[in-house]
C-alpha cells in the first residue's frame, strides 16, 4: 500500500508539473531589465528578447506611397461631394484614397466605401464613417500634440490593414448571470481581456473613457478628509490602469513611482503624456466614435447596441509607442501630419 | 528493518487499540480507528471526535455562509458548472455599494447576501472559538490556543466589521472570493497611499517573517536532536536531557545565545499572536485616522527623498481644466 501511495504521489506531482509548464503566460528568457529611475527605487522596465522580436515584426511599416504635389487642380474642382479634404490638390486627394485602401481595405478595395458606379454617392455607411475618421485623424494631429507629439497618427496607426481595428471596445454587459435575487457584484469577479485576467471590474472603459468618472482615488493628504473614493471606485480605476499597462506592454513604473502612485512630483514625464491620452480618448469617444451609432449596421454594433470605441490598445497594440514610435504622419501632411524637423 | 527518519515520518507507531484519551468525565466517547494516510502526516489515529452543541452550531453556521457564498458565485456564471469551475478563483461576493452606508439589509442582489454570509461566518468562527476554549478547559489545559485564535479573529473582525462601522459603510469591507479579496487588498493599499508606510503593517510583517524564522529554527533544532530523543520536548522542559543540552550548545556556538525548551514556545506564541494583532491595529487606523500612509510617512520622516532624475513633472490638471 505504501508503494502505491508513493507511486500515486509521484504521478500526481509529475502531472502537476507538466500542467504548470504548459500553462499559458510564460515569457521566454532572457528578460532584459532596464533601470529607468533613481537606483534602488524599483523603477525598471522588463522586456524579453522574444517579445521585442514579436513587437518589431508586428509594427513593421507598410510600403511608402509616393509624395504628391500640393499645387495644381483642387480636389473640390475635380470631384463632387468633397466635404473634408477640401484643402487638397487632386493629386494629394488621390494619394489619400490610395493610402486608405492600402491601410484599411487592401482586400476589399475602393468598393468597400464607394459605389463604383458613382464615387460621389454617400450610400454606403462605410463612406460616412471614413469621412468622420478623416476628420478625427486631422483633429488628433492638430489638437493633441500633447499626446501624439510630432509623430502624429494616420489611419494605419489603428487599422493595420484591417477594415475594423483589432482593438476596439463596446459596453460590456458582462457574462451571462442568473439575475434575480443573486448578487450581481457590479461587474467584479470575472477574468477578461479588459481587466487583465484579474477579478477587477470587467468594464473600466465606459466610466473612464466615455464618462468622466474620477481616476484619482488616493487620499490627497495624510489625515482623513470628509469624503474620499471608495474601495470599489479604486478597483474600477485600478482596472483601467491594468488596461493601460497591458495596452502599452509596460509595467506601472513606466509612469508612476509605485511608492506614491498618486503623487505627480515623483512621477515620470510619461505620466503627463498618458494623462493627455486619457483626455483625448474621452473626447474622441464622445465626439467622434459614439455619435456614429446611427450610421452603423447592427452587425457592427456591440451587444448593447453601442458603436465601437477606442481605448489605449486601439493605437498602442502592446507597444509603449504605437508602431514603436515610427512616424508615418510626417509623410502625410494631407492627414494633418507635421513634416519631420 | 524500519528505522526512524525525522524529515519524513516513515514509521507509524500504533497501539493495539486506539487511545481513548485521559479519563475526565464518565462520558461516552465516539469510536476511534487508524488511518494509514493520516499517519503519513501526523498521528494515524482518527477520533474520538467531540462535536458538542457549539461545534454543531458552528458547522451549521459555517455551512450556511459557505452555501450563500458558493451559490451566489455559481449564479454569477448563470449556473454554468463548467464556468463555475473555470472561473472559481475569480468569482466574488461583493459587499454593498457605498450608497447603502451601514444599512442593515440592502437589497440581496446589491450586498444583502454579503451581509448575511458575513453574519453566519462570524457566528461560526466565534462559536468555534468558544468550543476551542471549553475543550481546553475540560482537559485542564491552559487556553493559549484559544487566545491565539482570537488574535486572528480580531484581524478578521477589524477588516469585515469594526473598521467598516467606524468608516460608516459596509462597502469598505473585504469581498468574499479568492482573487477578489487579493484585488481588494491591492486596491486598499493604493486608496490609502501605500500600506508599507503604516508602522503597524511594518510590525505585522516583522512578526510574520519572525514567526517563519522561529518556526524554521525550532523545527530544525528538534528534528536535529530527534536522534537523542529531542522530540520529547515537553518532558525535556522538566528533565533536561542530552538532546536539550546539545541543542542549546549548538545555538550558543552559532549565535552565542539560546532559547530554552520552554521559552522557544513563548517566543513562537507571541510572534504568531502579534502578527494579526498589530496588523489589525494597522488596518483599523487606515482611513479612520490616516488617509494616505505615504504622505503621513513624509510628515513623520520615514519616507526618504530620492534625487529627481527627470525634469520636474507637474499635475496637468492644474494647468487647464482637464479631468482624468
Amino acid at each position: 500500500m505504501k508503494t502505491t501511495f508513493s507511486l500515486l504521489g509521484g504521478i500526481a506531482a509529475t502531472l502537476l508539473t507538466i500542467a504548470m509548464l504548459l500553462t499559458a503566460g510564460w515569457v521566454r528568457p532572457p528578460i532584459h531589465g532596464e533601470q529607468t529611475g533613481f537606483r534602488g527605487t524599483g523603477q525598471q522596465q522588463l522586456i524579453s528578447a522574444q517579445n521585442l522580436r514579436i513587437l518589431q515584426a508586428a509594427n513593421a511599416l507598410p510600403e511608402p506611397i509616393d509624395k504628391a504635389s500640393s499645387s495644381g487642380e483642387r480636389a473640390t474642382e475635380a470631384y463632387k461631394n468633397v466635404q473634408v479634404l477640401t484643402d487638397l490638390s487632386t493629386e494629394e486627394f488621390n494619394r489619400v484614397m490610395i493610402a486608405i485602401t492600402q491601410w484599411v481595405s487592401p482586400d476589399q478595395g475602393c468598393a468597400y466605401c464607394h459605389n463604383t458606379e458613382n464615387l460621389a454617392d454617400d450610400g454606403l455607411y462605410t463612406k460616412i464613417v471614413a469621412r468622420r475618421m478623416l476628420q478625427m485623424n486631422r483633429h488628433i494631429n492638430a489638437a493633441y500634440t500633447s499626446h501624439v507629439a510630432d509623430t502624429g497618427v494616420t489611419c494605419y496607426t489603428c487599422h493595420r490593414g484591417q477594415p475594423v481595428p483589432s482593438n476596439i471596445w463596446f459596453e460590456n454587459p458582462g457574462a451571462p448571470h442568473a439575475g434575480g435575487m443573486s448578487a450581481h457584484n457590479y461587474g467584479f469577479g470575472h477574468p477578461s481581456k479588459s481587466n487583465g485576467a484579474t477579478g477587477l471590474p470587467v468594464d473600466p472603459f465606459k466610466p473612464h473613457l466615455l464618462g468622466d468618472e474620477t481616476i484619482r482615488v488616493e487620499g490627497k493628504q495624510a489625515l482623513p478628509a470628509l469624503s474620499g473614493a471608495s474601495i470599489q471606485q479604486t478597483e474600477q480605476s485600478f482596472s483601467l490602469m491594468i488596461h493601460m499597462s497591458e495596452a502599452l506592454g509596460v509595467n506601472c513604473a513606466y509612469c508612476h513611482n509605485t511608492r506614491n502612485f498618486g503623487g505627480w512630483e515623483e512621477s515620470k514625464p510619461q505620466r503627463v503624456v498618458a494623462w493627455h491620452g486619457l483626455a483625448m480618448l474621452r473626447e474622441l469617444n464622445a465626439n467622434y466614435l459614439d455619435p456614429l451609432k446611427p450610421v452603423y449596421p447592427s452587425n457592427r454594433l456591440g451587444p448593447l447596441g453601442d458603436s465601437p470605441k477606442a481605448n489605449c490598445a486601439t493605437c498602442h497594440q502592446g507597444a509603449p509607442k504605437p508602431l514603436l514610435g515610427q512616424s508615418m504622419a510626417k509623410d502625410f501632411p494631407e492627414l494633418g501630419g507635421k513634416p519631420a524637423p | 528493518m524500519a528505522y526512524y527518519q525525522n524529515i519524513f515520518t516513515q514509521v507509524q507507531v500504533r497501539a493495539a487499540a486506539p487511545d481513548p484519551g485521559v479519563p475526565i468525565h464518565n462520558e461516552d466517547r465516539s469510536a476511534a480507528t487508524f488511518w494509514h494516510l493520516l499517519g503519513r502526516l501526523g498521528n494515524a489515529q482518527i477520533g474520538p471526535i467531540y462535536l458538542g452543541y457549539t461545534g454543531l452550531l458552528s458547522l451549521l453556521c459555517g455551512l450556511t455562509a459557505f452555501e450563500i457564498i458558493g451559490l451566489n458565485m455559481w449564479a454569477s456564471v448563470n449556473w454554468d458548472p463548467v464556468q463555475f469551475v473555470r472561473q472559481l478563483p475569480w468569482l466574488a461576493l461583493e459587499p454593498p455599494k457605498p450608497q447603502y452606508g451601514l444599512q442593515i439589509l440592502p437589497p440581496l442582489s446589491e450586498g444583502g447576501w454579503w451581509l448575511i454570509a458575513g453574519f453566519f461566518l462570524t457566528a461560526s468562527v466565534l462559536l468555534w472559538w468558544w468550543r476551542m476554549y471549553r475543550r481546553a478547559r475540560a482537559l485542564g489545559l491552559g487556553t493559549h490556543a484559544a487566545w491565539a485564535f482570537l488574535s486572528a479573529i480580531w484581524l478578521y473582525l477589524v477588516l469585515g466589521f469594526i473598521r467598516p462601522l467606524l468608516m460608516g459603510s459596509w462597502s469598505e469591507a473585504v469581498p468574499f472570493g479568492i482573487f477578489p479579496h487579493l484585488d481588494w487588498t491591492a486596491a486598499f493599499s493604493i486608496r490609502y497611499g501605500n500600506l508599507f508606510y503604516n508602522p503597524f503593517h511594518m510590525l505585522s510583517i516583522a512578526f510574520l517573517y519572525g514567526s517563519a524564522l522561529l518556526f524554521a529554527m525550532h523545527g530544525a533544532t528538534i528534528l536535529a536532536v530527534g536522534r537523542f530523543g529531542g522530540e520529547r520536548e515537553i518532558e525535556q522542559i522538566l528533565d533536561r536531557g542530552t538532546a536539550s543540552e546539545r541543542a542549546a550548545l549548538f545555538w550558543r556556538w552559532t549565535m552565542g545565545f539560546n532559547a530554552t525548551m520552554e521559552s522557544i514556545h513563548r517566543w513562537a506564541w507571541w510572534f504568531a499572536v502579534l502578527t494579526p494583532l498589530t496588523g489589525g491595529i494597522g488596518i483599523l487606523l487606515t482611513g479612520t485616522v490616516v488617509d494616505n500612509w505615504y504622505l503621513w510617512g513624509v510628515v513623520h520622516g520615514i519616507a526618504p527623498e530620492y534625487p529627481h532624475v527627470f525634469p520636474p513633472v507637474l499635475d496637468p490638471a492644474l494647468a487647464a481644466g482637464g479631468t482624468p
